[in-house]
């Protein structure tokens, strides 16, 4: 598939930029803001498989820009939510202060290791995250 | 319950440093679990949350030359919208289905990320 829309893109290209990519990163971003905005999360695990499908990213430049383009989601939609009265500052602070920490040495990480265990791991634990979070 | 909160976001900062995935996933159960927050002031939370945590993860990452900057800002730019009506959806649902939606949306994550790993990891 990410074959066939590189071929695609190459082939409508306009003004150095292919139409179909606009496209293609139209619909990514406006996907990534309706489950980061309905969510709360970054929209960070909808990005990434995307723009490695559709754009033919490596998954390192996938996560990277993604991160980036998080930025302009999280504070826009953090943004709408406060007019809401939703946001409590002190508790976000208290989970994302020590994630920076986590990031930092999460990137650091990605750079030397590619262990599938991860990945897997992080997958049960948020599945039996839901679990609990439903029938708590 | 604080220091709960506060393992859940290193935790949730590493895996969104190695996976690009997984910040607002976890800090949303964290925020219910550990702070007794609803579902919609977790969610709020969460977002705010995350902003220091993707500021920092971009500028490793940049300097590790894997952000492309202007397929970045047109991803921000172009997700206004979307995110302008997920957040009005959020807000129009009842905490018990918006949390039951989060619960769902949480298990395609982790079944999505499972199965590019298996497709990739070779």
């Amino acid at each position: 598939m990410a074959g066939r829309g590189v071929a695609r893109g190459g082939a409508q290209r306009l003004g150095g930029r292919p139409a179909s990519r606009t496209l293609k990163i139209a619909a990514i971003g406006s996907a990534a803001g309706f489950f980061s905005g309905l969510f709360g999360v970054g929209g960070g695990s909808v990005m990434v498989p995307l723009l490695v499908l559709w754009l033919a990213y490596d998954e390192r430049a996938a996560t990277g820009t993604s991160l980036a383009a998080i930025v302009f989601i999280a504070v826009f939609a953090a943004s709408t939510q406060a007019l809401y009265g939703n946001v409590r500052v002190l508790d976000a602070l208290l989970v994302g202060l020590p994630a920076v920490a986590g990031v930092v040495f999460g990137t650091w990480l990605q750079q030397r290791i590619h262990a599938r265990a991860i990945p897997l791991l992080f997958s049960l634990v948020l599945v039996a995250s839901a679990v609990e979070l439903v029938l708590r | 319950m604080s220091g709960g909160a506060i393992a859940v976001g290193l935790a949730g900062g590493v895996v969104a440093g190695l996976l690009g995935v997984g910040g607002g996933v976890l800090f949303v159960p964290a925020l219910v679990f550990f702070v007794g927050l609803g579902q919609h002031q977790a969610e709020a939370t969460s977002l705010l949350a995350i902003v220091p945590v993707a500021l920092a993860g971009t500028y490793r990452q940049d300097r590790y030359g894997n952000v492309r900057r202007r397929d970045a800002l047109l991803l921000g730019a172009l997700s206004l919208a979307g995110a302008a009506t997920g957040v009005a959806l959020a807000n129009a649902l009842s905490g018990a289905a918006l949390r039951d939606c989060f619960a769902a949306f949480m298990v395609l994550v982790a079944a999505q990320l499972a199965r590019r790993t298996l497709a990739h990891g070779g």
